[in-house]
């Protein structure tokens, strides 16, 4: 465990040495805040609430969005692609430890790096800006690590799924873009998963994208009360566990017809 | 003696697409392929022993970084056995990677944007390398390849000798029974390169390490290895003592002579009559080369007969290099194949 463990700590370092990265991040985020915030302000004119949000809650909601993206996103699936495709993942078959294991690992170290020098001190500034609710309940809290650890998971487990798939296809860029659009489209990032259609809805309900962002925002913006704070996690958990098994089979079937391009 | 690699029978086939010409092809291909199977490394055999330094040598795409990737476990071979440290290296991954170390020339093992220090550290935790064992092992090796300096800068900044040294360390940090080298010394000057090979020579007499080296630069297998394996379009053409290689192929001298005035191979012929040896022209004007088998008398024979008969400026002799030799095998063997 304690390779997993350091592992987390090198790409601390390795967030560390590229800080311009982290300053633009940190432009490029309150930017998307702002526009949500005013772009909502339109949208609800003087209603008070719709689909059961009010404006306060739907301004925190993107807000709390966005900071947990910094935690959960990673690139690790363009990584997975980028060393397959030079041929470098010959060396990660040559470490006596579980590669995609280890990619989880970078993948928590830079999340971990994001959330204490990204989203907590951003999270700081907008509330000074814009009026943001925050809940004053233990509870509330407690769900809301839960769900954005889980939300890492099964974020992290979509994007092993995709880079995996360069073992078959070789070269999917394309593949990785579609990916990233779905998972802001349909995780409830840019619009909560309450505001699409009835059947859409229906559908989301089978996928595992409002895993990662609309839980652990309706959860921390109290959305979710009682129960359904239960059943959001039970979701998350369930699919945690079943998208182990594709991840899984594809390794082994990959691992057998592997080819290691160039040299 | 113990058996540190043991591969029966060997073979890796490749299926790759052939892509048909032209557009109307193009438009094919999207529908259905021709495949094509390419064998990279057929049935070979062979075995090392503990504490050998074996080279591993072979042209461009006759195999050997397929079975060195086989052996390593990277690749799963397509039929045949290998057995590595007494392992099946793709079955028993994890627990056999920890008996290895290999060190790629063309790929860097280390993290590119972290110091040298942190990625040993990484290593030390992913190996579970015990403190004082690390200590003392790695004093050594840092010692010895005169790498303490450049520890705490990243790798990005290293130039490439500093790089490689670097890199060997971190082969060697879990101090493995084994060793592959895949073309360590690509592109090292050559103080670098007597280092490299220094420190390998004193590793394999100090530990018993067993060192398996691949390398276009038979001048790094001359001063390693005693045995040689060398491989053509996936076979083994030649399995045995680098010596005997030598006195097989490599018989004779060459001798050089810079004639004074112009000479022509008729005038030359009969110098040569009733000894074992022939003229070959020099590539500059007046220049000739008699190739002789690596007997005293024969060569003071003709160099005498030489330069009773004829002005000589100049007179060198030549040994055939191992270079000449690998390449004479190579083209006999394209001949004959």
């Amino acid at each position: 465990m304690g390779k997993y463990i350091e592992m987390i700590r090198v790409r601390f370092l390795m967030m560390l040495a590229y800080r311009t990265n982290y300053y633009s991040g940190i432009l490029i985020y309150s930017i998307n805040i702002g526009a949500y915030y005013f772009l909502w302000n339109a949208i609800y004119g003087g209603k008070g609430e719709i689909e059961g949000l009010s404006v306060i809650q739907m301004t925190t909601y993107v807000a709390v969005a966005w900071m947990a993206r910094a935690f959960y996103f990673n690139n690790i699936d363009r990584e997975i692609a980028q060393e397959i495709k030079e041929g470098k993942v010959a060396v990660e078959f040559i470490r006596p430890y579980h590669y995609l294991l280890m990619k989880t690992m970078q993948g928590l170290g830079e999340g971990i790096f994001r959330l204490s020098f990204f989203s907590i001190p951003g999270m700081i500034i907008v509330s000074l800006i814009f009026p943001i609710e925050f809940s004053a309940a233990f509870s509330t809290w407690m769900f809301f690590v839960i769900a954005i650890i889980l939300s890492f998971i099964v974020n992290t487990q979509i994007n092993l799924l995709t880079g995996v798939m360069t073992f078959f296809f070789f070269n999917n860029d394309g593949l990785i873009r579609a990916k990233r659009v779905v998972i802001d489209l349909f995780s409830g990032l840019l619009l909560p998963i309450s505001f699409y259609p009835g059947w859409a809805q229906n559908v989301m309900d089978f996928l595992p994208f409002q895993a990662i962002s609309y839980i652990p925002s309706m959860i921390f913006t109290e959305g979710f009360t009682g129960s359904a704070v239960w059943e959001a996690i039970l979701f998350q958990l369930v699919w945690a566990v079943i998208l182990i098994l594709p991840i899984q089979a594809l390794w082994v079937i990959a691992k057998k017809r592997l080819i290691v391009q160039g040299g | 003696m113990e058996k540190v690699i043991d591969v029966q029978s060997l073979r890796k086939d490749f299926k790759s697409h052939s892509s048909r010409s032209g557009l109307k092809g193009a438009f094919r291909d999207l529908f259905t392929r021709n495949y094509k199977v390419i064998s990279a490394v057929k049935d070979i055999s062979f075995t090392v022993n503990e504490g050998e330094m074996v080279g591993y040598i072979g042209e461009n795409g006759a195999g050997k970084s397929t079975s060195i990737k086989m052996l390593t476990g990277i690749l799963t071979p397509t039929s045949g056995i290998v057995r590595v440290n007494g392992m099946d290296p793709h079955k028993e991954r994890e627990k056999f990677v920890r008996s290895i170390g290999v060190v790629f020339g063309q790929r860097s093992q280390l993290w590119w944007d972290i110091a040298v220090q942190e990625s040993f550290r990484l290593l030390k935790k992913v190996y579970n390398v015990p403190d004082d064992v690390y200590n003392e092992h790695m004093n050594h090796v840092i010692e010895s390849l005169d790498i303490g300096p450049l520890l705490d800068k990243p790798v990005r900044k290293l130039s490439l000798g500093q790089r490689m040294r670097c890199e060997l360390a971190a082969a060697l940090l879990h101090n493995p029974k084994l060793l592959f080298l895949d073309e360590p010394t690509i592109g090292l000057d050559v103080l670098v390169k007597l280092k490299i090979r220094n420190f390998l020579k004193e590793i394999n007499e100090k530990y018993k390490t067993t060192i398996l080296l691949t390398t276009h630069d038979l001048t790094d297998i001359e001063a390693l290895c005693d045995r040689v394996v060398m491989l053509d379009e996936g076979q083994i053409i030649y399995d045995g003592e680098l010596a005997k290689l030598r006195s097989n192929w490599g018989e004779g001298k060459q001798i050089e002579f810079q004639f004074g005035e112009q000479v022509s191979g008729e005038q030359l012929q009969p110098l040569l009559k009733e000894l074992e040896a022939e003229w070959t022209k020099g590539d500059r004007e007046n220049v000739w080369i008699a190739n002789v088998v690596n007997e005293e008398h024969v060569i003071s024979e003709v160099i005498g007969r030489v330069v009773a008969a004829n002005r000589i400026t100049d007179i060198k002799i030549h040994e055939i290099s191992t270079e000449e030799i690998i390449r004479n095998i190579y083209e006999e063997g394209m001949r004959n194949g």
